[in-house]
């Protein structure tokens, strides 16, 4: 698990999961032991973004890199100079998670000359719940987009369909034959299945793509 | 029909769009502009119009132009925004035209931050802009609640040709739930004969305007808005009652906030503290009925707001003097936690070490 390239970039409309994938990921590799830096590229939502949770995962040995503008109480795009340090330096597991659409991803052209020289994935977090990404049409016009403005391809799909605390495993599979079919038609492979752990535990074995259990991160208990 | 999982500003969007509405006119402000953007992309889809204006105060002129014509139409902005729409919002009052107006409040005074506040409850209760008016505002908890409150909202600025509020905080505007779409109660809508449609020399003109200058005819217009506002009393008020039947702390509180208390009460119930919630739906009107119904053993009020204490007004109004009214708050975007509110309880109950 986690055998994914160094850089690893997580895109995803916004609703997907993105974010809670991208954080729990990071927050796996490093109880793995590896150096970890995840980068918040997200200038397009103002709120649920990873940098609201700096404190717990710096607790946990993650280096964060956002805005250079310190705070979550800010929606300027702006990104920090410090996001290119952890693509040169090999010594680094990086996480990008890029917001929103392909307005979001253009924060991420930036970087396209200094990807291109690296081991990078970039992986489509896919929700078929969402409205915009329920037939193979939405998730192909999604990925496209990502890619004309990002200039970088994406390498992988995961298949992170939810409705939250109220997630079936029904979703799960729903959202399975969505991200076959657009494996298919795109000729991409599902790296991950990823679910709250009580539907995870339950989601049958033989799916394409690693079953990763996910905790609720970014969702107040109170929601 | 089947749930969909959607963001807030979609949800209202969506909401707007399913209940017949077909023109927007707005301008974007963090943290909203997911609905403009919403409407940018799905308004033109069903032959229905979206314009970004130059600015609110021309949004808000749209929309008081749009809405003379009898159209289902819609502006959402967030407080700073909505402050520059008030003086729009006053003569479209004056004027007894019907709109919906979405506020995604964020924190202030002045451009103030983009997290999320209930700060605006005096500007959209007290009526931000001149002259004896008031229009309904509805405080959505959830986003099915969010969802439901739209539709029925048009149907209200319809029956009673008043501009109408939506508030969420900027929770509401961008948090994600599932949703439904479901027909609102049926109204018997009256024919919108006062329309500026074309007379096509069949009629006299319509007039839509707001200036009297006698001022017996001001005060008759007056009058009549006031028995308009009593009928909305009458009629429009909305409240929930969660866990009241025995409970001697009684929180008040609405929107994001009172799902952070219901966590609370019903903590507070599994220690033995008999708590509950008297949750407003419309702050306008305000359920002052619904404190009439506070059982006998009651002991307190504790409002809980994201606000230095704009609701504590009508609380204390509703309340008539016969509890002692606490207040618990948390602004600029800082979002009350479940320990501090529980906290705030015991120390007033005399709980607490």
């Amino acid at each position: 698990m986690l055998n994914d390239k160094r850089v690893r970039i997580i895109i995803g409309h916004y609703g997907s999961g993105k974010t809670e994938f991208a954080v729990n990921y990071a927050l796996n590799l490093a109880k793995e032991g590896k150096k970890v830096a995840l980068a918040d590229l997200d200038v397009v939502n103002p709120y649920f973004r990873s940098r609201e949770k700096h404190n717990l995962l710096r607790d946990n040995d993650v280096k964060v890199e956002s805005s250079y503008v310190e705070g979550s109480g800010t929606d300027l795009p702006a990104i920090s100079a410090g996001i290119l340090g952890p693509i040169q330096d090999e010594s680094y597991n990086f996480v990008m998670d890029v917001g929103g659409d392909s307005a979001g991803a253009r924060t991420l052209g930036r970087y396209h000359n200094h990807l291109s020289e690296t081991d990078y994935d970039m992986f489509c977090v896919v929700n078929a719940n969402r409205s915009q990404t329920q037939t193979v049409e939405g998730v192909t016009h999604h990925i496209r987009s990502i890619e004309k403005t990002s200039r970088i391809k994406v390498t992988g799909l995961i298949n992170n369909t939810h409705m939250l605390r109220h997630t079936t495993v029904d979703d799960v599979l729903r959202g399975q034959k969505l991200c076959m079919e657009v494996s298919k038609a795109l000729n991409l492979p599902i790296k991950y299945v990823s679910a709250i752990e009580s539907v995870a535990k339950d989601l049958p074995k033989d799916l394409e793509g690693q079953i990763m259990p996910v905790k609720m991160i970014m969702r107040e208990d109170w929601m | 029909m089947a749930k969909v999982l959607m963001k807030g500003n979609e949800a209202l969007a969506a909401a707007a769009i399913q209940a017949g509405c077909k023109y927007f006119f707005g301008y974007p402000i963090t943290p909203q502009s997911e609905l403009p953007e919403f409407m940018a992309r799905e308004l033109p889809k069903i032959g229905g119009m979206f314009v970004q204006a130059e600015s609110e105060v021309a949004a808000i002129n749209m929309i008081y132009g749009a809405a003379g014509t009898g159209a289902r139409v819609l502006t959402s902005s967030s407080s700073p925004g909505l402050a520059l729409k008030q003086e729009g919002i006053t003569y479209i009052a004056g004027a007894e035209l019907p709109c919906v107006i979405i506020n995604i409040s964020r924190g202030g005074p002045g451009l103030g931050g983009i997290q999320p506040s209930q700060a605006d409850y005096f500007m959209s209760t007290r009526g931000g802009g001149n002259g004896d008016y008031r229009h309904p505002v509805y405080a959505p908890a959830t986003l099915q609640e969010a969802v439901d409150l739209t539709m029925e909202a048009f149907n209200v600025a319809d029956y009673y040709r008043t501009p109408v509020i939506v508030q969420g905080d900027g929770m509401i505007g961008q948090m994600m739930e599932p949703v439904e779409f479901n027909e609102p109660k049926k109204r018997d809508l009256p024919v919108k004969d006062w329309a500026t449609t074309g007379t096509e020399g069949k009629r006299k003109p319509n007039i839509i305007n707001s200036l009297f200058l006698d001022p017996q005819a001001l005060e008759d217009h007056n009058w009549k808005l006031d028995r308009k506002y009593k009928e909305i009393e009458e009629n429009e008020t909305l409240h929930e009652m969660y866990k009241m039947d025995d409970a001697e702390i009684v929180f008040v509180s609405y929107g994001t906030t009172s799902r952070i208390v219901k966590n609370v009460v019903d903590t507070l119930r599994e220690e033995g503290v008999k708590a509950g919630l008297i949750r407003p739906i419309t702050l306008w009107p305000f359920p002052n009925k619904a404190f009439t119904e506070i059982p006998e053993n009651a002991k307190a009020i504790l409002t809980v707001e994201m606000s230095t204490g704009q609701m504590i007004d009508d609380v204390k109004i509703a309340n008539e003097g016969r509890l002692p009214v606490h207040f618990y708050g948390r602004t600029g975007g800082m979002i009350p936690t479940p320990d501090d509110i529980i906290a705030k309880a015991k120390e007033i109950l005399g709980g607490a070490k």
